[in-house]
């Protein structure tokens, strides 16, 4: 391996977009509406393509004639970097779209930050990512919006999502060694900087949608050094199923 | 205009080809086959997301997992497109979605069989999505202009799908052991239903004279089921699969490929309600619907909520 | 209470310089998710670089029991159309 910090920084996002984007795939088919079951698909679509460039990128860099498959099928789960907060199942509605919000909301200034990455390649994939991202992050704010204030259930609903996200939402902008290496090399992000913006913009699409913001500032994590919540095993066990029943067939 | 002359106006412009508008006068008879008719194709596209939704979170690569997602979200879109011209005619598509759930309406019987291996994924794209094109391929001239036009866009649409699966056949024929085994088991499991899709024999069809005079069904269904037949065949042996037909022959004679008698019981047996997943399949639709009413509702609200705001 | 979003129609330049051009309907809740839909059901294979959405109860549409009187009197108005005159052969362009 060239370069083990970049692998694992490069390793960090394209997890959250893969288990991000599985957790959306399972909505296919159960959506409140046939036009929303599709825009969810969509932004799953979008994560998964993130996510293979992310691995072809690592899987490059490994070395040893390793694939984007390889990295997503046969790493256990100590091997996955995404935070906590994309591992979370799906809930109702107004659960999976707080998810995605808290996320959108880090992705899109993640990747408006990472398109002057001096690594050019992560230059490029953060600006075909961002595009994607900004329109992401527009269906997720227009969706808590109009359900925090939409009726008193959908109200108490995504009220009750922001409660129990809230202690998972900061996990994503704590730095990991990772984090700050690829900062100091000048292919990283600062999250510092980054999550000023994005707090700001949490507070006002929250404000407008009349919902109010918890005040608990302890933040759940572990995931970006390994350390997963229960649900992860069982992720892995649904995607990585045939994988590992038929170790070295071609799909 | 009495009814008569309005009638055979009608029947004018469909022996002409002239497409009929959603604002044209129809007779009754013949909005209502299309209601039914159209419906009963949209519950097949939403309903048929379910089997193959079924393998998408453990679809064996991530490019496999992709295309898998995008097929059955083009699903949607068909479904969506189909109930959009089923609301031409005036009806809602709640109203429909209540028939659905009710069992009032049909839907493609093969949707009611279960999906058992990732071999099915590849099964279903190269058969039922193969027998639906050949059933759909003919309804862009349909006499019905919006459906005409959803079913231009669902076919062009659809032909990505049925190569993604006989990719998928492929890879597996080529493969270990284990997945020839997997393979030919989907083709055993998928054959038959797939022969079923295109409807009880023309002897045995109600609907099919009056539909065919109408331009809303332009072969019968035993026309399509030989085409289908003899199409796939070929694409059976290229994978080295053993079609699950000791009847199956080729008829010099004929110029088609003879085949073994269905099994009507099981058929009828199915589309009455009696398949491995037809309350299933059911009660996911119903369970999406009914989880999905509160955000409706919300959605609703809040652009009440805005629409005051923007004229206060 | 549990009602159906309105209809919408969805009209998609395919790319600039061509008319917007109805592709079909969809349902939203409003003028912004109805774009929005449009974007992720009408334009998933790059069909599209603008959309229009328009409520579909706003729009009025000609009576086909008019058709005759609308569209008939039309038809015989050759000289409308640039080949109704008759000009010269040497006159190879206008």
């Amino acid at each position: 391996m060239t370069d083990q910090n970049k692998f694992d920084y490069i390793l960090q996002q394209a997890d959250n977009c893969l288990i991000l984007g599985q957790r959306l795939a399972e909505w296919c088919g159960h959506g409140p509406i046939l036009e929303q079951d599709i825009a969810l698909t969509n932004i799953s679509l979008d994560l998964i393509g993130q996510a293979r460039l992310f691995y072809q990128y690592a899987a490059e860099i490994q070395g040893e004639e390793k694939t984007e498959d390889d990295l997503a099928y046969l790493r256990d789960a100590w091997g996955f970097k995404n935070v906590l907060l994309v591992e979370q199942p799906n809930g109702d509605f107004g659960f999976t779209i707080m998810r995605q919000f808290l996320y959108d909301t880090f992705s899109c200034y993640f990747y408006e930050a990472l398109m002057s990455s001096s690594d050019e390649r992560l230059a490029s994939i953060a600006a075909k990512s961002h595009k994607e991202t900004l329109y992401h992050m527009k269906w997720s704010a227009d969706w808590v919006i109009r359900l925090g204030d939409g009726t008193v259930e959908s109200h108490n609903r995504v009220q009750q999502a922001l409660n129990e996200l809230w202690s998972y939402k900061d996990e994503i902008v704590i730095e990991t060694s990772a984090d700050s290496d690829a900062l100091a090399a000048g292919y990283g992000v600062s999250l510092a900087e980054l999550k000023e913006k994005r707090d700001a913009k949490i507070t006002a699409v929250l404000e407008e949608a009349t919902l109010s913001i918890p005040e608990g500032t302890y933040s759940h994590k572990g995931g970006k050094e390994g350390v997963h919540s229960e649900h992860l095993g069982y992720i892995l066990a649904d995607l990585q199923f045939l994988q590992r029943a038929y170790p070295g067939n071609e799909w | 205009m009495s009814t008569e002359l309005l009638e055979q106006k009608f029947n004018e412009k469909i022996d002409q080809e002239v497409r009929i508008e959603p604002k044209d006068w129809m007779p009754e008879k013949y909005r209502k086959t299309l209601i039914r008719q159209i419906s009963q194709h949209a519950h097949s596209e939403i309903v048929g997301m379910l089997p193959e939704a079924n393998w998408i979170t453990r679809a064996p690569s991530l490019r496999r997992k992709a295309a898998a997602l995008a097929k059955v979200q083009d699903e949607a879109g068909h479904g969506l497109y189909l109930y959009s011209a089923c609301e031409t005619l005036g009806v809602e598509r709640d109203d429909l979605l209540a028939d659905l759930h009710s069992g009032k309406a049909k839907y493609s019987s093969i949707f009611n069989y279960p999906t058992l291996s990732w071999a099915d994924m590849g099964a279903i794209g190269w058969l039922v999505d193969g027998a639906a094109i050949m059933n759909q391929v003919p309804l862009c001239r349909a006499s019905y202009g919006p459906y005409a036009r959803a079913m231009v866009r669902v076919c062009k649409e659809e032909s990505f799908h049925q190569r993604q699966g006989y990719e998928i056949m492929l890879t597996l024929c080529k493969g270990s052991e284990a997945q020839k085994k997997m393979a030919q088991d989907a083709l055993n499991r998928w054959w038959w239903p797939s022969l079923m899709m295109f409807g009880p024999t023309d002897a045995d069809s109600k609907h099919t004279e009056q539909s065919m005079r109408w331009g809303i069904k332009r072969f019968t269904n035993d026309e399509l089921r030989q085409k289908f037949v003899d199409v796939t065949i070929p694409q059976a042996e290229i994978l080295g699969l053993t079609v699950p037909d000791k009847d199956l022959k080729w008829n010099e004679e004929r110029g088609h490929y003879d085949f073994g008698e269905i099994n009507w019981e099981e058929f009828f047996n199915v589309i009455s309600g009696n398949g491995p997943c037809n309350k299933q399949r059911i009660d996911a639709r119903k369970k999406a619907y009914d989880d999905g009413a509160w955000v409706r509702e919300a959605a609703n609200a809040y652009a009440e909520k805005k629409a005051k705001k923007k004229v206060a | 209470m549990n009602k159906n979003w309105p209809l919408w129609e969805i009209f998609i330049r395919s790319k600039a310089g061509l008319n917007h051009k109805h592709v079909g309907s969809l349902h939203a809740a409003d003028a912004d998710m109805a774009v929005q839909n449009a974007r992720d059901v009408y334009t998933r294979r790059n069909e599209g670089v603008s959309i229009w959405v328009v409520e579909t109860k706003h729009i009025t549409a000609s009576d086909p029991d008019d058709s005759d009187q609308m569209y008939e009197p039309a038809k015989d108005k050759a000289y409308r159309h640039p080949t109704f005159y008759d000009l010269p052969d040497e006159l190879k362009h206008m």
